[in-house]
């Protein structure tokens, strides 16, 4: 069987080496064949975003080479694909290449999209990409005191975003002595500070007790970088000095071009994982349209369920089992103190109060997730 | 011409129902219908309440098999 994996991000990575060990033995007699396309030759360790915008990573600290991270048994190129033929089972690809496939998975992630905000790219910061990141570092960097709003767009990428990156900076002010001088106020979308309710009380009683500011039911609308007002769809305004944004996000652009999903998000199965009305078209991590948080560890999860799937097609001839829906998320807190929302369909996250442990812990899978991605953890 | 859309946030803790329909209400035309498919009784309460500080308009909101059905009309 040819299994073709579009993707070398978290999910597609540890799907391709889970399934290669898996299927050792037909790897090395020829009767399955594994191949991975991907943009880069890179693989970037992305939740270390957040700890480079307050100088705490250096941006070589976040990448590995992908080769190093592959089982050999995979066939690797990197060379993006620019179509997907799913009635001939094929895709093609930048350089000019067909593929051909018997089962194909999609992993090709999500990007941050700033400039579907009017004024949003121009005069924020964010932590989405290295360059992104650095810029903030900049200006966090150069900041001398005033209004910090943070400002959230919907659907994004790690829910966790928001309260981290409000506490790290929280942190890093405190650190410099001048948070005497910076005024918080924290932006939320919905009727609460956080999605997951009981993280949204905790975070409050944080909130509170640290003095941010926060208003919730408030969507950016557009910026007015002239007199730094952020406008709401809900029609309230808020005043900034920096404006840190969690960016509104979308799938890849080669999803939605070749009409597999709006916005670049895939409809899939929430337990079988397939892509809805294709039987050897299998979506992993953010590409999906699934009601669940956009984070590493969901495609982690998924790629479990996934590898463990396919290959029990090869021997068994059927998946053994469905996706539950598992999200685990670390949440850092803020002086040196971390908490965790674990939760699934049916069970709802009950996150523990924040401690030293969990975040020594977060500090050491900083490094672990080469192993996770290796499909070792 | 007005299209109705399901949004199927079953079992979605996070991000949950009501940051699935600001999502997707984005993508949809002024005069489309969205439905949303909660677990989280809080939905029935807190979709109502953006929709009115927004100022779209709530069309109706019931339960049946222990899943509301929230639907609302994208009118800005």
């Amino acid at each position: 069987m040819k299994i073709l994996i579009v993707g070398g991000g978290m999910g597609g990575t540890i799907l391709a080496n889970n399934l290669a060990r898996r299927l050792k033995h037909e790897l090395k007699q020829g009767k399955s064949h594994i191949t991975m396309l991907s943009a880069s030759e890179q693989h970037m360790y992305q939740p270390g975003l957040l700890y480079v915008c307050v100088g705490r990573m250096a941006t070589d600290e976040l990448y590995r080479e992908q080769t190093s991270l592959l089982e050999p048994e995979i066939e690797f190129h990197v060379d993006p694909v620019t179509g997907f033929q799913l009635d001939q089972n094929e895709v093609t690809t930048q350089s000019g290449k067909t593929y051909g496939y018997d089962l194909l998975v999609i992993a090709t992630g999500s990007r941050a999209m700033p400039e579907s905000v009017p004024g949003l790219a121009e005069n924020s910061v964010n932590c989405y990409t290295e360059a992104n990141a650095v810029e903030m570092w900049r200006q966090v960097r150069d900041f001398q005191g005033g209004t910090v709003t943070i400002a959230v767009g919907v659907p994004h990428k790690c829910p966790m975003v928001p309260l981290e990156v409000t506490f790290v900076l929280h942190d890093y002010f405190k650190e410099r002595g001048i948070l005497d001088k910076v005024k918080f106020q924290y932006t939320y979308p919905i009727g609460r500070i956080h999605s997951l309710a009981p993280v949204g009380e905790w975070a409050k009683g944080e909130f509170d007790r640290m003095g941010i500011q926060y208003e919730t039911l408030f969507n950016m609308k557009e910026i007015d970088g002239a007199n730094h007002v952020v406008h709401s769809e809900e029609g309230t305004q808020s005043h900034y000095d920096l404006l840190v944004a969690v960016p509104p996000h979308k799938g890849m652009a080669v999803i939605e071009e070749n009409g597999l999903g709006q916005s670049g998000w895939i409809p899939t199965d929430r337990h079988s994982l397939k892509m809805e009305g294709r039987d050897n078209v299998y979506v992993l991590g953010d590409t999906t349209n699934l009601p669940i948080s956009k984070a590493g560890s969901t495609a982690h999860f998924e790629a479990e369920v996934l590898a463990e799937n396919i290959a029990a097609i090869i021997k068994l001839g059927g998946p053994v089992r469905d996706y539950d829906g598992k999200v685990f998320c670390f949440i850092e807190a803020g002086s040196n103190r971390a908490t965790y929302a674990m939760f699934n369909y049916t069970q709802p996250p009950a996150p523990r109060a924040p401690n030293r442990a969990v975040h020594w812990f977060k500090m050491a899978y900083n490094q672990l997730y080469w192993a996770s991605a290796r499909g070792l953890l | 011409m007005a299209e109705k859309h399901q949004i199927d946030a079953r079992g979605s803790y996070c991000p949950g129902p009501l940051m699935e329909l600001i999502a997707r209400i984005k993508q949809a035309e002024i005069g489309d219908e969205l439905e949303v498919l909660s677990t989280d009784e809080g939905s029935a309460n807190d979709i109502p309440e953006w929709v009115k500080k927004v100022g779209h308009e709530m069309i109706e909101s019931f339960q049946a098999d222990g899943v509301w059905h929230v639907v609302i009309r994208k009118v800005k």
